[in-house]
């Protein structure tokens, strides 16, 4: 059983706002985590001055993210945000996955407006990441692997 | 023993940030700098700035002066006979570089082996495969044993590829391991190797002797040892710098220009092209004062305590798994490792939120973190300013995390 040595130690404000439930509960229990043997798209991303690396695996038909899959390491920020990326962008064609990925870099960036927008459902949650600017990163490695592979020249060249 | 006194020579110990009193625990990475060095620096730029060695008026005459005597007492710090065997680089990094670059590209040949270790920073390794792609050399890396040691069976072995250069560090910085380098230097001799070693992590702390140790090249960074950044040294064997063709061309490094070619100037300003960090260097002749008023004696038994308190410590927290040497002796400060489930960069900014600064990640040590099979460690490094109340705010810092986490759980699997 571990013991933490202060388990009554006040935690800062900042950081219950970063380490939402939703978002360990995503770290520890990743969904739609695996390999995705008919991807359409596929890439690889990697963090290089912390190592994070999430591939993301689409399968598209008709315009439209039938299934998305993701593998990768990296802390608890980036590996839920890929987690919760999968669950949002299935099932949406590839024009609105892209403006759930700007709407939910805005929200990154400090910018509270994307909080009214329900496409980002509990990607919500990761808001609180705006006020570590060192980890803005960790939560856009996913996002950065999607924008990559709906680029329009990524699209034709599949 | 009590370095209570060094601790308020150091102006940002007393800051607080998030809020609570700053526990620094990065010093691996860079130290901080006592006011003795900060008010040399402040005293060189505000009375003495000039150009070294050009000009006949009075400041220069000073800046030289300054210059020079920074390089007498960084020569002094490591045992070096002689000041003109110290090379002024931009720290340990271009240091290895210039060896790369310059020993390496004049002495190497197809298919020469030089032979590093599995704990090298990047710094001592890419280099070497840089120069690889240029000329074609091979690289080997010995390995190390299961508590972080180098493996000298395997390095033995390796030793008998017959490889022109040996280069490993003196203390490793991703797991604190202290290397018995003058056995290493002894064994890469005796197989006709010349040897550098990385001092970035050794100098700060230890006593080095490099004719007691008896390698060819010695390298160094300013900022892990109380002085600035951007200024470092290389020490190389008398007369292994005569050899070596200039690394960069510039001013300083001449002789004689004319359009038809150049000559040298004579060592060490044949390596030292263009304008130095002047400041930077007087500085780090003031931090190496600075730590021989302290003295190594003082410096090693308040790491001892350290290290055996940090030690008893880390061992209580359930679920942290420590990398590196077991034992308290043959390592220094630093302390690689893993919490549970929880990832290293989690861990950074939930301690820097309580005011404590570690270092997460790779630690430049890529091929070390494979071989360890992490992708990353935090690690908290401990230095002269450091007292027991750091390690135990550490701990304090990681029951928070835990607390945070809902408790810690098995570490995923890879």
């Amino acid at each position: 059983m571990p013991t933490p040595p202060r388990p009554d130690r006040a935690i800062p404000a900042a950081l219950s706002g970063l380490y939402q439930e939703v978002i360990l509960d995503h770290y520890r229990r990743p969904r739609n985590r695996g390999q995705l043997e008919d991807a359409t798209h596929h890439i690889t991303l990697n963090n290089p001055l912390c190592g994070d690396v999430i591939e993301l695996m689409l399968k598209v038909a008709g315009g439209k993210i039938e299934v998305a899959r993701f593998m990768g390491r990296g802390c608890s920020i980036s590996l839920a945000s890929a987690s919760m990326l999968t669950g949002r962008v299935a099932g949406q064609t590839t024009g609105q996955a892209s403006e759930i990925s700007a709407e939910f870099t805005r929200l990154l960036h400090g910018d509270q407006a994307p909080l009214a927008d329900a496409r980002l459902g509990d990607l919500r949650t990761l808001a609180g990441v705006s006020r570590f600017p060192v980890r803005i990163k960790c939560a856009l490695l996913g996002w950065n692997c999607l924008d990559e592979l709906l680029r329009p020249e990524s699209a034709e060249s599949e | 023993m009590s370095l209570d006194a060094v601790r308020g020579d150091f102006p940002v110990l007393s800051r607080t940030v998030n809020g609570r009193p700053l526990v620094y625990l990065d010093s691996a990475a860079s130290s901080q700098q006592p006011h003795q060095v900060i008010e040399r620096v402040d005293r060189y730029i505000t009375q003495q700035h000039s150009n070294v060695h050009r000009s006949a008026h009075t400041l220069s005459g000073e800046a030289t002066e300054a210059y020079e005597g920074a390089r007498a007492e960084v020569a002094a710090h490591i045992g070096a006979p002689n000041p003109g065997e110290i090379v002024f680089t931009r720290g340990a990094t271009e240091a290895v570089n210039l060896v790369a670059s310059s020993w390496g590209s004049a002495f190497l040949e197809p298919g020469d082996r030089v032979l590093l270790t599995i704990l090298e920073h990047h710094s001592n390794i890419v280099p070497w495969q840089l120069l690889a792609a240029r000329i074609g050399i091979e690289l080997d890396f010995a390995d190390i044993t299961g508590d972080g040691r180098l493996d000298l069976d395997h390095y033995e072995a390796l030793l008998r590829r017959e490889p022109r250069l040996v280069g490993f560090t003196h203390v490793s910085n991703g797991l604190g391991t202290i290397n018995p380098v003058a056995q290493l230097t002894r064994m890469a001799r005796e197989a006709g190797a010349l040897v550098l070693i990385d001092g970035a992590q050794a100098a700060p702390h230890l006593k080095v002797d490099v004719g007691a140790i008896g390698c060819d090249f010695y390298v160094f960074s300013g900022h892990k040892m109380c002085g600035p950044t951007g200024v470092g040294a290389l020490w190389a064997r008398s007369g292994l710098l005569d050899a070596m063709p200039p690394y960069q061309g510039g001013g300083e490094m001449i002789s004689e220009v004319t359009t038809q070619g150049s000559s040298w100037a004579a060592v060490p300003y044949k390596f030292e092209a263009g304008t130095p960090n002047i400041a930077g260097a007087v500085g780090l002749g003031e931090a190496v004062r600075f730590l021989r008023s302290v003295g190594h004696v003082a410096i090693a038994a308040h790491e001892a305590d350290i290290i055996e308190h940090a030690l008893a410590r880390l061992r209580e927290v359930e679920g942290l798994r420590l990398y590196g040497p077991n034992e308290a002796s043959d390592r220094t400060a630093v302390f690689s490792f893993t919490y549970g489930d929880i990832h290293p960069h989690d861990l950074a900014t939930i301690l820097d939120q309580q005011g404590i600064a570690i270092r997460a990640g790779h630690h430049c040590n890529q091929p070390l973190m494979d071989r360890l099979g992490v992708s990353a460690t935090a690690r908290a490094s401990f230095y002269l300013y450091s007292t027991r109340a750091d390690a135990d705010a550490l701990c304090e810092g990681l029951g928070t995390a835990a607390q945070l986490f809902g408790g810690i759980a098995a570490p995923p699997a890879s």
